[in-house]
């Protein structure tokens, strides 16, 4: 139950971080939507990688059960999203710009590929010290 | 940039929907047909681009109730977008490759993308066809 309940709140904290993504990636560097979901599809994946690493079995911090859900499952989850990134794809192919849907999608698999294993690279420098 | 409350609130109830839904149908996945492939995430993402599909092919064919503000962020930006993630898909293919299972991490990213693909694909064309 406890869960369930850290899974929702860090998805809903993470959907809403999503939403308001888009008008600021817009006012501050003038990028549309493509470019909104790509930077949350990017971001999340790099947070996933780098919390996961430093919160595992043999990773730096020891952190309970549902703060590793909150944060995994909840929000990155939330804050990434494969049904937009999947329906932009879509829509560019049927309006005939395949090349850029090509591009789109293919940038933002690898990019977000990269960014989960850049996280676990990094953390992975932060080994536990070993105490005395 | 001038912040809707309202919207706020319906991306945050969506998230918290999608992310619980997320966590209950992967988790329940994943215990039923294992874990040594990332079937759970697979399953989410491609059911929510089958949704997400459907939706935008209703509203292209139907429009009304479902071409608002509001539905779009409750259930687009909130629910489908709090559901579905790239950022366990990211993480479960780092795991995979680095496991020393590189066929099934390039697996995993051609057959998500590819039947997420052909998800949006049907469910646009299941809508156009029942409402025409």
């Amino acid at each position: 139950m406890m869960l369930y309940l850290a899974v929702g709140c860090g998805a809903a904290i993470g959907a809403l971080a999503r939403f308001l993504s888009a008008p600021m990636l817009l006012a501050l560097f003038g990028l549309g939507p493509l470019w909104a979901t790509g930077f949350v599809n990017v971001a999340g994946s790099f947070i996933i990688g780098l919390f996961a690493t430093l919160t595992g079995p043999d990773g730096r911090w020891l952190v309970k059960p549902a703060t590793r859900q909150f944060v995994m499952s909840g929000f990155c989850g939330g804050f990434t999203t494969f049904s937009a990134m999947s329906l932009d794809t879509f829509t560019l192919a049927a309006d005939g710009h395949w090349g850029v849907a090509g591009a789109y999608i293919g940038l933002s698999l690898a990019l977000s590929l990269a960014a989960v294993w850049f996280g676990r690279v990094l953390a992975l420098r932060f080994k536990p010290t070993v105490s005395a | 940039m001038v912040l809707d409350f309202a919207a706020c609130m319906l991306v945050l109830a969506g998230g918290f929907l999608g992310g619980i839904l997320r966590f209950t149908i992967s988790g329940a996945v994943a215990r039923r047909i294992g874990e040594t492939f990332p079937w759970g995430t697979l399953v989410v993402n491609v059911t929510g681009d089958m949704v997400i599909g459907g939706l935008a092919g209703t509203v292209a064919t139907a429009g009304g109730a479902l071409a608002t503000a509001a539905f779009r962020e409750f259930a687009i930006v909130g629910v489908l977008g709090g559901y579905t993630t790239v950022s366990s898909f990211a993480l479960q293919t780092l795991s995979l490759a680095v496991q020393g299972e590189p066929r099934r991490a390039a697996l995993n990213v051609v057959g998500s993308t590819a039947l997420g693909l052909a998800a949006v694909g049907i469910g646009f064309a299941l809508a156009a066809r029942l409402l025409a």
